[in-house]
């Protein structure tokens, strides 16, 4: 049960942070016989590096602040105790042996559970254990939640309509990406794949940034460089979204990394689906992550397709929480669709990625309601009805929405009047990105680097030529 | 400016140059390497009191031999001394300095690099990571975008083919995708061109795959002298720069000022003066064009010798002044001779310098093919001494 493993970890957490003993720094000789060396004693200045020498295989940790130094001596977790006639060390720890030929079968006798806080009828289930939210906190997450949806409603429908590109809708992900960014700080940092613009629109970027960016235009941040929902922005901590599939995954690692160095309250967070667990990156960076320690939280969203690739076609292992164990890396696996499971898995998440200096694995199961993109039609590779299903009897905002009416926090009068508004405010800002003029023509040579050199000044200054010269051969609307 | 002192280079059988001393004493603060505009002035200009050295005048040849010893002191180190001479001195001076990369740490780096640094710096600052060179140079990329400065050690420059990925969709572009809110400080270094029977994996020219990604800035190390002041100023630059270090380089000795100095990333160095022709070279195939200058100077020709240095972008000011004066140029370079070095900077000075040329450019570089193991072949692949100066007979007919 998903509340006792709860339980059960945080006991685990006790007894390493009990055992995380202060000797271990810089110990004195060791006197056992069949050590190879002396351990060197710590350099001045310099964080202890712990050498610790089993038999005639030596280990190395991070010394001191690593939960994984402590664990070099602990009892193997299903507590089979091995006995040393039995056992036999190798370099990474000591292993018993069995005469027996046996193979690790290729999946578990039973698919790892999913925490879940809200049945399908948005009323808690009785004994789950959750975060608790305030009547504020919980009215936001669900105001958010609707404007994400208008928003990717209206957007889709603006580039239908010719006046945006390109657009990415995270239909049926609303609760995803809301919540996780509730559970998160300021300080945290995001670092996204696309399907989450969610997390930014929490943290505070307003509809017409949003608008701005699709459009391209002078006030957009990415100075119009970039494709719609290519989003980013600094002063938010959200990293500009970078097309390539999980290319984000060892950049979140770095960052993490740069907080530990820091040693800030902070982690970072990074968002991929489950497509994105079959890049090589992914699997790099889990594997770093856990070998540095670094407090990263790797979030899944597993939606069940990648464009047309169903989860069935793109891995065969138990879903992608599984994998964690692989790498050494605690997981958990969430109802991806139910807003207080997932703010509850976050929060804990970050909790123990901070307070351990540990990455950890969420899954969230949910499904891609909408397209892949205004470039797909998913009605060719999958069942109408099915969308039907999850667009309508599992959506994720309409169960939350019960939830919060059945605490008598919301209306269906303040409903209305929200999604009039958000709709209002919306046009609004298509409109006005629509007309603001789009960046000069300087912007195209400006941040390759830091100065502009001098060859792309003479590039700057033949495309001006041409411009001038020809000028009909170009758009009116982009200032020279 | 400073009385010029004095170096000797190790057996590879070049010439000795002299060098200026540095300019000013050293100070605590890090300063910003700009990149630079085409300057109006000498190479010189750029004194404005920052610690940019004098782009390296040589004596002639035969001068340069006879200096005894430098008067000002300085001290004699191999050029992996050197690189991790500047290393150490930049993480001194700044604590967002760090180190990624295999064996970084503890071993000190394949070639001795960072030898002794984890111990300095913590294991933190100097980390050793797993094997996969996409995902550690990813791990630099957003570390940098979060406020670092890594300096990321490819074991081999072959293997930061794996990293390409990072380095082009990340690194040279999400400056200017995220309209300039994230910036990527990054150094990518490490050992490439043929070594001794490395074999084809291990004698890759990455300069070549490299040169076209836009945001990246190439710089190519062949001294003590030079490999110390590159790394400075790589690591101090806030664009993304990879640094080319030479597998057979590493062991060259040479004195080096004890002044803390920098070297201009986008500045060539002028190896030997000269009136004949102008030969443009870097990395180690400078010291293949020094051996051949010697011979060529017993025959009576005057090689003008530029190591070019900066490979992105060129030194298009000091290798104009070079070409009107001389008016034919000879390029020397290990790179293949499809799509290298050669091939874009003979682009270039036919772009910029064309009246200027009396004869076509020649570019001598390594045939198509992968580096073979077995020594003879290997070199007949690496450009030599005697083809050098049959191709300077050649242009100056």
């Amino acid at each position: 049960m998903a509340a006792l493993w709860l339980a059960r970890a945080s006991s685990q957490l006790a007894r390493r942070a009990a055992r995380r003993l202060p000797a271990r720094h810089g110990s004195g000789e060791p006197t056992s016989p069949w050590f190879l060396g002396v351990v060197p004693p710590p350099a001045l200045g310099s964080p202890a590096v712990e050498k610790s020498r089993r038999g005639f295989c030596s280990v190395r940790r991070f010394a001191g602040e690593s939960s994984a130094a402590a664990a070099v001596d602990e009892e193997p977790e299903n507590g089979f105790v091995a006995s040393d006639q039995q056992a036999v060390d190798f370099p990474g720890g000591k292993v018993s042996f069995v005469a027996e030929m046996n193979f690790l079968p290729d999946s578990m006798k039973e698919r790892i559970n999913c925490y879940r806080v809200l049945d399908d009828d948005g009323r808690t289930i009785s004994g789950s254990r959750f975060q608790e939210v305030s009547k504020e906190l919980a009215l936001k997450m669900y105001t958010e939640m609707v404007t994400l949806q208008i928003m990717d409603t209206i957007f889709y429908e603006a580039q239908r309509q010719g006046r945006i590109s390109f657009y990415l809708t995270s239909n049926g992900e609303e609760a995803i990406n809301i919540a996780s960014a509730a559970a998160l700080g300021m300080d945290d940092i995001v670092l996204p794949q696309y399907r989450e613009p969610g997390v930014l629109l929490w943290r505070g970027f307003t509809l017409q940034e949003f608008a701005n960016q699709c459009f391209g235009n002078k006030l957009d941040y990415g100075k119009g460089r970039q494709m719609p929902i290519h989003y980013g922005s600094n002063r938010l901590n959200y990293f500009t979204v970078s097309s390539p599939i999980a290319t984000q995954l060892p950049h979140a690692v770095g960052a993490a990394y740069s907080l530990k160095m820091d040693k800030k309250d902070a982690c970072a967070i990074t968002y991929f689906g489950d497509g994105g667990t079959s890049e090589g990156d992914f699997h790099a960076a889990l594997n770093f992550a856990a070998v540095m320690e670094a407090p990263v939280i790797f979030f899944c969203r597993n939606n069940g397709w990648a464009i047309s690739t169903p989860t069935t076609e793109q891995f065969r292992s138990d879903g992608v929480v599984i994998r964690g164990q692989a790498y050494g890396i605690r997981g958990i696996r969430v109802d991806g669709n139910d807003a207080l499971a997932v703010y509850s898995a976050v929060h804990a998440a970050r909790e123990m990625a901070i307070t351990e200096g540990r990455p950890i694995l969420v899954e969230a199961l949910t499904y891609r309601v909408g397209h892949h993109s205004t470039s797909d039609d998913s009605t060719k590779y999958r069942p109408v009805d099915e969308i039907e299903h999850w667009r309508t009897e599992r959506d994720p905002i309409s169960r939350y929405r019960k939830w919060v009416q059945g605490n008598d926090w919301w209306s269906d009068a303040e409903e209305s009047e929200l999604r009039s508004r958000v709709r209002k405010e919306l046009l609004q800002a298509i409109q006005a990105a629509e007309r603001m003029p789009k960046p000069p023509v300087t912007e195209l040579f400006t941040d390759v680097y830091d100065k502009i050199p001098s060859n792309l000044r003479e590039q700057e200054q033949f495309l001006r030529d041409t411009i001038m010269k020809h000028p009909a051969d170009y758009p009116t609307d982009v200032p020279v | 400016m400073a009385a010029a002192a004095s170096s000797a280079l190790h057996a590879v059988g070049a010439v000795a140059s002299a060098k200026p001393r540095s300019a000013a004493p050293a100070v605590a603060r890090r300063r910003s390497v700009r990149v630079a505009a085409a300057a109006k002035g000498g190479p010189g200009s750029s004194g404005r009191g920052r610690m940019v050295a004098r782009s390296a005048v040589a004596a002639k040849a035969d001068e340069a031999a006879a200096a005894a010893g430098s008067k000002s002191g300085g001290h004699e180190l191999l050029l992996f001394e050197a690189l991790r001479e500047a290393l150490i001195e930049e993480m001194n001076l700044d604590p967002t300095v760090c180190v990624i990369g295999e064996d970084v740490g503890h071993y000190g780096g394949s070639y001795k690099v960072t030898k002794g640094l984890a111990e300095m710096f913590g294991d933190l600052r100097v980390l050793d990571t797993p094997i996969a060179e996409n995902s550690f140079t990813g791990m630099g990329v957003g570390a940098a975008m979060k406020g670092l400065r890594p300096v990321v050690e490819g074991m081999n420059m072959g293997f930061l083919l794996l990293a390409y990925n990072q380095i082009s969709n990340n690194c040279g572009m999400l400056h200017y995708t995220s309209g300039g809110q994230f910036k990527i400080p990054i150094v990518i270094r490490g050992p490439g061109g043929v070594g001794r029977q490395l074999g084809a994996e291990h004698s890759q020219r990455l300069e070549s795959y490299f040169q076209s990604i836009p945001g990246l800035q190439m710089v190519a190390c062949s001294t003590p002298y030079n490999a110390k002041g590159l790394m400075k100023a790589a690591i101090r630059s806030e664009n993304p720069v990879v640094l080319f270090e030479h597998v057979l380089l590493y062991n060259l000795k040479e004195k080096i000022p004890d002044e803390e100095y920098i070297c201009c990333l986008e500045e060539a160095e002028m190896v030997r003066p000269g009136e004949h022709v102008t030969i443009l070279t870097y990395s180690r195939m400078r010291y293949h064009v020094m051996q051949a200058a010697k011979t060529l100077v017993n025959k009576g020709y005057d090689p003008e010798v530029i190591d070019i240095r900066s490979l992105k972008p060129f030194d298009l000011h000091t290798i104009g002044n070079s070409i009107k004066k001389t008016h034919r140029v000879l390029i020397v370079e290990e790179c293949m001779r499809t799509g290298g070095i050669g091939a874009s900077l003979r682009s270039a000075i036919i772009d910029n310098f064309w009246d200027y040329l009396d004869a076509p450019i020649m570019c001598l570089s390594s045939q198509d093919v992968p580096t073979p193991y077995a020594s003879t072949l290997e070199d007949a692949t690496v450009v030599q001494p005697a083809q050098i100066v049959a191709a300077v007979e050649q242009i100056c007919q």
